[in-house]
C-alpha cells in the first residue's frame, strides 16, 4: 500500500512541477524578482554597513536571506493558484473520484513545491556568489539552506493549499500576496533588530516569526554555525508548516463533503 | 464651450462617478492602494531609521519626512497604477466595450479614468499624511513648499495613470497587470529611495543620476525640508513624461477603439 502511495504521490509532485516550470509566468516571479529586489536594495541600502553594529561590511550577504522567504511566498501564490485552478476546472474533483488517496492529494503537491524550493534556493545561493555574497557556512551551511529553503516553500506552499482548498479561487489566493508581504517589510529584513531604533517596530519585528526565518538563513552566510538562529528558523518553518498543514486538512475535509 | 468639448466632459464625468461610487464600495479594491503605502511608511520610517546615522546623511526635517517623499510619489503612482487595472477590468468584464459604444467622444473616457485616479489619489494621499504627521513627520518647508509637493504628486499621479492605461487600452485584460506596475515599480526603486544620491554608490548610482524619479524624490524632499533641490527639472519631467503617455495613452484608445 506504501508502494501505491509513493507512486501517487511521485504522480502529483511531478505534475505540480512541470505546472510551474512549463509556465514563464509562474517562474519569472519565482526566480527574478526576488533578485531584482535583492539587486536594488542591496545597491541601495550598501550605506547601512557603515553604522557601527551592522554585522557584515557585505550588504548583499545581509540581504540574500530575505530571497529565499521571498520564493517562499511566491511558492504560496503558484501552489495554491494551481489548485485553485483545479477546483474550478473540475480537475480536482475528478482526481477525488479515482481510487486515489486523499492524503496524496495535497502530498504530492507540496513534495513538488518542496522540490521547487530547493531549486529554487541552489539559483539564490548562486546569483549571490555571483553577486559578491560570501557563505560563512561553506558548502555544509549550503546544504542546510537547501533543506530550509525546501521546508519553507512547503510550508508556503502549504498555506496556499489550505486558501485554494477553502475559497476555490485563484483571485482569492492571489489576494494574499499584499498580506504575505506585510509579514516580510515589518521584520528584520532590512537591519539587524539590533539597528531597529523605532520602539514600534522593533518590538513588531521581534514578535514576526518571519524575522527568526530570515536571520536563520542569514546567520549562515553572515556567522557561521549560530545554533540559535538556525534552531528558531528551523522552528519557524516547521511550525509554520505544521499549523498550515492542520489548515489543509480541515479545508480538505469540508471541500470533499461538498464535493 | 463647444458641442465636442462638452460630450468629453459629459463623458468623464460619468465615468468618474460611476468609478468612485464603486471604488468606495468595493473594500477589495481600495484596501490594497490604502494598505500598500501605509506599510511602505511603516516599514521604510520606523524600520530603517538608523539610516538617518549613516555619516554623509543630512536631511534637516529628520528621516520620516526623507522617507514620507519617497511614499508619496510611490502612493501617487500607484493611485494612477491602479485606476488602470480598474479599466483593465472594466475590458474584461465587457463594460469598457459597452461604454465605447456609447460614449459620444471616447477621449471622454481616457478623461474620466484620469479623473478617477486624481481622486482616489486624494483618499489615499490624505491617509499617508496624516499617519505621517500623527507619527511625528516634521515638515521645515513653507505652505506654497508643501502646495508644491502635493502638485508634484498630482503630476506624478497622471504619469502612472498614463501608462497603465496605455496598456489597459492595448492589451484589454487584467493580465496585463504586471506589465502595468513593473516599469513603475522598478523606476521608483532605481532611484535614491533609502538614502540620497550622493551616498550611493555602484551601478545603482549611475542609474539613477538618469532616472526622472531621482529628480521626483529630491524636489519632493527639497520642498518638505525648505532646501530646495531640482524642483524646477522634476515638474519639467513630470510634464514631459505626462505629454509623452497621454501620446502612449491615446494610441491605445485608438488601438481599442479599432478592436471594439
Amino acid at each position: 500500500m506504501s508502494g501505491v502511495l509513493a507512486t501517487q504521490v511521485g504522480v502529483l509532485a511531478r505534475r505540480s512541477m512541470l505546472k510551474t516550470l512549463r509556465q514563464p509566468f509562474q517562474l519569472f516571479p519565482i526566480i527574478f524578482f526576488p533578485l531584482i529586489l535583492l539587486a536594488v536594495n542591496a545597491s541601495g541600502l550598501k550605506a547601512a554597513t557603515r553604522l557601527p553594529g551592522f554585522p557584515t561590511h557585505s550588504y548583499v550577504s545581509f540581504a540574500i536571506a530575505v530571497a529565499f522567504i521571498q520564493g517562499g511566498m511566491f511558492s504560496l501564490i503558484n501552489t495554491g493558484t494551481n489548485l485553485a485552478e483545479d477546483i474550478e476546472s473540475g480537475f480536482f474533483n475528478r482526481l477525488a473520484l479515482t481510487p486515489l488517496r486523499r492524503v496524496s492529494l495535497i502530498t504530492g503537491l507540496l513534495v513538488g513545491v518542496a522540490v521547487l524550493g530547493v531549486l529554487q534556493s541552489a539559483v539564490y545561493i548562486g546569483m549571490a556568489i555571483v553577486a559578491g555574497a560570501h557563505l560563512e557556512a561553506g558548502f555544509g551551511g549550503a546544504l542546510v539552506i537547501l533543506a530550509l529553503g525546501a521546508l519553507t516553500a512547503m510550508a508556503f506552499g502549504a498555506l496556499g493549499c489550505a486558501a485554494a482548498l477553502k475559497t476555490g479561487s485563484g483571485e482569492a489566493v492571489q489576494g494574499l500576496f499584499p498580506l504575505f508581504f506585510v509579514f516580510i517589510f515589518l521584520s528584520s529584513s532590512n537591519l539587524p533588530r539590533n539597528l531597529l531604533r523605532t520602539g514600534w517596530f522593533h518590538t513588531v519585528a521581534t514578535w514576526n516569526p518571519i524575522s527568526y526565518l530570515i536571520e536563520g538563513f542569514r546567520s549562515l552566510f553572515i556567522t557561521g554555525w549560530d545554533g540559535t538562529a538556525l534552531w528558531r528558523g528551523f522552528a519557524v518553518a516547521i511550525g509554520l508548516s505544521a499549523v498550515a498543514m492542520l489548515a489543509v486538512a480541515a479545508a480538505l475535509r469540508s471541500r470533499m463533503q461538498r464535493t | 464651450m463647444s458641442a465636442t468639448h462638452g460630450g468629453i466632459w459629459r463623458v468623464a464625468l460619468t465615468i468618474a462617478w460611476r468609478s468612485l461610487h464603486t471604488y468606495v464600495r468595493r473594500p477589495d479594491l481600495f484596501v490594497p492602494s490604502l494598505v500598500f503605502p501605509l506599510v511602505f511608511l511603516a516599514s521604510f520610517a520606523g524600520g530603517l531609521t538608523a539610516l538617518g546615522s549613516v555619516p554623509g546623511f543630512h536631511f534637516p526635517a529628520g528621516y520620516t519626512a526623507f522617507q514620507f517623499v519617497f511614499v508619496l510619489c510611490q502612493s501617487s503612482m500607484f493611485a494612477g497604477l491602479f485606476t488602470g487595472f480598474s479599466l483593465a477590468l472594466d475590458f474584461e468584464s465587457g463594460f469598457a466595450r459597452r461604454l465605447m459604444l456609447a460614449a459620444e467622444d471616447r477621449r471622454g473616457i481616457a478623461l474620466g479614468y484620469a479623473l478617477v485616479a486624481l481622486s482616489r489619489s486624494v483618499i489615499t494621499l490624505s491617509l499617508v499624511t496624516g499617519v505621517a504627521l500623527l507619527a511625528g513627520m516634521q515638515i521645515t518647508g513653507s505652505g506654497v513648499d508643501v502646495f508644491g509637493l502635493f502638485a508634484l504628486a498630482a503630476l506624478l499621479v497622471l504619469v502612472g495613470y498614463a501608462w497603465a492605461a496605455g496598456v489597459a487600452f492595448r492589451f484589454r485584460t487584467i493580465q496585463a497587470g504586471p506589465l502595468m506596475q513593473t516599469p513603475i515599480f522598478l523606476i521608483i526603486f532605481l532611484a535614491p529611495v533609502y538614502v540620497p544620491l550622493n551616498l550611493l554608490q555602484g551601478w545603482i548610482h549611475s542609474v539613477a543620476e538618469l532616472n526622472p524619479a531621482t529628480a521626483f524624490l529630491e524636489a519632493g524632499r527639497g520642498l518638505i525640508s525648505g532646501v530646495h533641490a531640482h524642483t524646477g527639472l522634476a515638474f519639467i519631467c513630470a510634464a514631459g513624461l505626462i505629454a509623452l503617455l497621454s501620446v502612449w495613452m491615446l494610441t491605445g484608445l485608438r488601438n481599442a477603439e479599432n478592436s471594439a
